[in-house]
């Protein structure tokens, strides 16, 4: 991988975030009342919100405005919550943890369930067991993630008292690891779709592999279609499909919300979750580009990681 | 293991077929895609002929039939302000299939305009309006909706606007990639040189060859806006009642459920499924079809 490349795909991303603070920052202004009422409260006066915007410099320039905003972004400020009066990058600090969390232990589920199925969907291509999983994978992928996660909570935690129906409440990772049981079933919602989508990409890497004419000429060198499979297949397979968890991250996180507000756990998702219902608009825009620098860091690192492991592939982004 | 002996073997193309025959031979070979349409018909059929067969009091509460286990009277029950399900899970269906429809059509809408304008105009251009779609895809479309929430409850068009603006950004890249290849066809470049303008090249060449693509990408698109539509309500911003969807319907038997109702939740979620599902296979088959290059 040359240099050049390194450096045209991080200023690429780098391009990316700026954009999402000017999304970011339109939002802002697009709120009821703009960026003084977010601060200021639902109750502040017309009087209030004047001297506000007249000390903020909200009434200059939008563009002069958006390089300030820039600006208390660089030194790492989001602003304050004004319904839990607390810096929201702290509130951020406190919570990603535990909902990373939630997507790491739902990611490695969903990929440990979907890559062997996806290969035994690949070997017993068009066979009854093929067209089975490929008719579970369309309902997990059509399932709504609140909907799975009832029916876990009914089947699992009602009729069989087997699991607790809400996430551990712990305020730090350690505290939530300790209840282990607690996040079964967030972790199982959070993984359904990841199997669907995974088992299909494996599936079809696998088939495109086989396919290859590497594999033919270590069948015609006589090598064991098991060592076939496994030794080159499997490996080679595995790559385009890890890749794809970066460009996924957006998926893991969103379904983090809904889950996180399901089983009431505390997390990331749920802060933005309440904060949306008190129009918390500082924690809320906050979570957003927290979120998205995390989605694009994601997309490069799968980039750069596909074409270290990859050198055949050239347009990484294209 | 007999996978190995034989590589995937391409479909053998018939020499004296012509590409549409070919087209929908490929599409109802495909048995989850003919499936999918005939499960696409029969829910239209059931949401908007439904109700002249069954027909059912929407509007008025009926207070002494509330929560009503299914029955010959009320086939799947009633729900807490006793309605019947049945009949409120065709007049929801109504209201997911037209806003599912509409915001998936108008995503691919904005998605392929955006794509072909990028794609056709290259250089600094292209990559300014691909940081954009780039950028939009980093901010999950759920927190997107979510914040929307807490501002505003919009209708009915107000919604297929905003679901609309939230999901264009996979079919704009779709339509990127194709246009670039076509860009640069002999035609294209033969009405460029006897004088032919930008917009024409791209309304009467680029975008009619790319067609079997943005077919493949609105029927995805639609099943991922009606999903998305199902998820609306949950997050607040759906319709207000007396008016529903079958996402509205879901979240407000959440509840319900936990106290054994389950014919409150499951019509609702399976119709959800079936659908998103129904659609996705179409576009699976439509894809094969069409031998285009999409989503798998």
């Amino acid at each position: 991988m040359s240099f050049r490349y390194l450096a045209g795909r991080v200023s690429q991303a780098l391009a990316v975030i700026l954009v999402v603070t000017i999304i970011v920052f339109g939002l802002l202004h697009a709120l009821p009342g703009g960026p003084a009422r977010g601060i200021l409260g639902p109750q502040a006066s017309a009087q209030q919100i004047a001297d506000f915007n007249q000390a903020q410099g909200l009434n200059r320039p939008l563009p002069v405005q958006y390089l300030y905003y820039l600006r208390t972004l660089l030194h790492g400020d989001l602003g304050t919550s004004y319904t839990l009066n607390e810096p929201v990058s702290q509130l951020i600090a406190q919570r990603l943890p535990k909902t990373l969390v939630l997507t790491v232990l739902s990611a490695l589920v969903g990929l440990a369930v979907a890559i062997p199925l996806g290969m035994w969907q690949a070997v017993r291509r068009n066979r009854p067991v093929d067209y089975m999983i490929t008719g579970l994978s369309f309902v997990a992928y059509a399932t709504p993630v609140y909907f799975f996660g009832i029916l876990l909570i009914l089947v699992f935690s009602q009729i069989l008292p087997w699991l607790p129906p809400q996430a551990p409440q712990g305020d730090t990772v350690a505290q939530v690891l300790e209840d282990p049981a607690g996040l079964v079933l967030p972790v199982v919602a959070g993984a359904a779709s990841m199997v669907a989508v995974f088992s299909r990409y494996m599936r079809g890497a696998v088939l495109e592999n086989l396919s290859e004419d590497y594999v033919r000429t270590a069948r015609a060198a006589g090598t064991r279609p098991r060592a076939i499979l496994w030794r080159h297949v499997f490996r080679n397979s595995l790559t385009p499909v890890v890749a794809m968890l970066g460009y996924y991250v957006p998926v893991l996180f969103g379904g983090a919300l809904v889950v996180e507000q399901l089983f009431n756990y505390p997390g990331m998702g749920l802060l933005f979750w309440s904060a949306a219902q008190a129009s918390d608009y500082p924690v809320l825009l906050g979570c957003v580009l927290v979120i998205a620098i995390a989605t694009v860091i994601g997309t490069l690192l799968a980039d750069i990681v596909q074409r270290l492991v990859d050198p055949r592939v050239k347009a990484g982004a294209e | 293991m007999s996978v190995l002996i034989h590589a995937d073997p391409a479909e053998p193309t018939p020499a004296n077929v012509p590409g549409a025959r070919l087209g929908l031979r490929r599409f109802t070979r495909n048995r989850f895609a003919v499936a999918g349409l005939v499960v696409i018909v029969f829910l239209i059929l059931f949401c908007f002929l439904g109700p002249v067969i069954y027909p059912t009091d929407q509007i008025h509460t009926a207070l002494t039939q509330v929560n009503l286990a299914p029955s010959a009277a009320h086939l799947l029950g009633t729900d807490a302000v006793g309605r019947d399900e049945l009949g409120r899970l065709m007049y929801g269906g109504k209201t997911s299939l037209i806003v599912g429809l509409a915001a998936g059509l108008l995503a691919t809408l904005i998605g392929t305009l955006w794509g072909a304008a990028a794609g056709y105009a290259g250089g600094w251009v292209d990559a300014v309006m691909m940081r954009i779609v780039d950028a939009g895809i980093a901010i999950p479309a759920l927190f997107i909706l979510l914040v929307v929430s807490a501002i505003t409850t919009p209708g009915v068009p107000g919604l297929v606007l905003i679901l609309g603006l939230v999901s264009w950004l996979v079919p704009s890249r779709l339509v990127r990639a194709e246009t670039l290849t076509l860009k640069n066809r002999d035609y294209v470049l033969t009405l460029r040189a006897i004088g032919g303008t930008h917009s024409r090249a791209i309304t009467r060449h680029i975008l009619p060859n790319a067609v079997s693509t943005i077919v493949v990408a609105a029927t995805f698109q639609v099943a991922d806006a009606i999903l998305l539509v199902a998820y609306v309500s949950y997050l607040g911003l759906g319709v207000q009642p007396p008016q529903t969807d079958w996402g509205g319907m879901l979240s407000a038997g959440l509840t319900a459920a936990y106290s054994g109702r389950w014919w409150l939740i499951l019509p609702p979620g399976l119709a959800v499924i079936l659908v998103v599902c129904a659609f996705n296979a179409v576009g699976d088959g439509l894809r094969d079809a069409f031998a285009v290059r999409g989503r798998s």
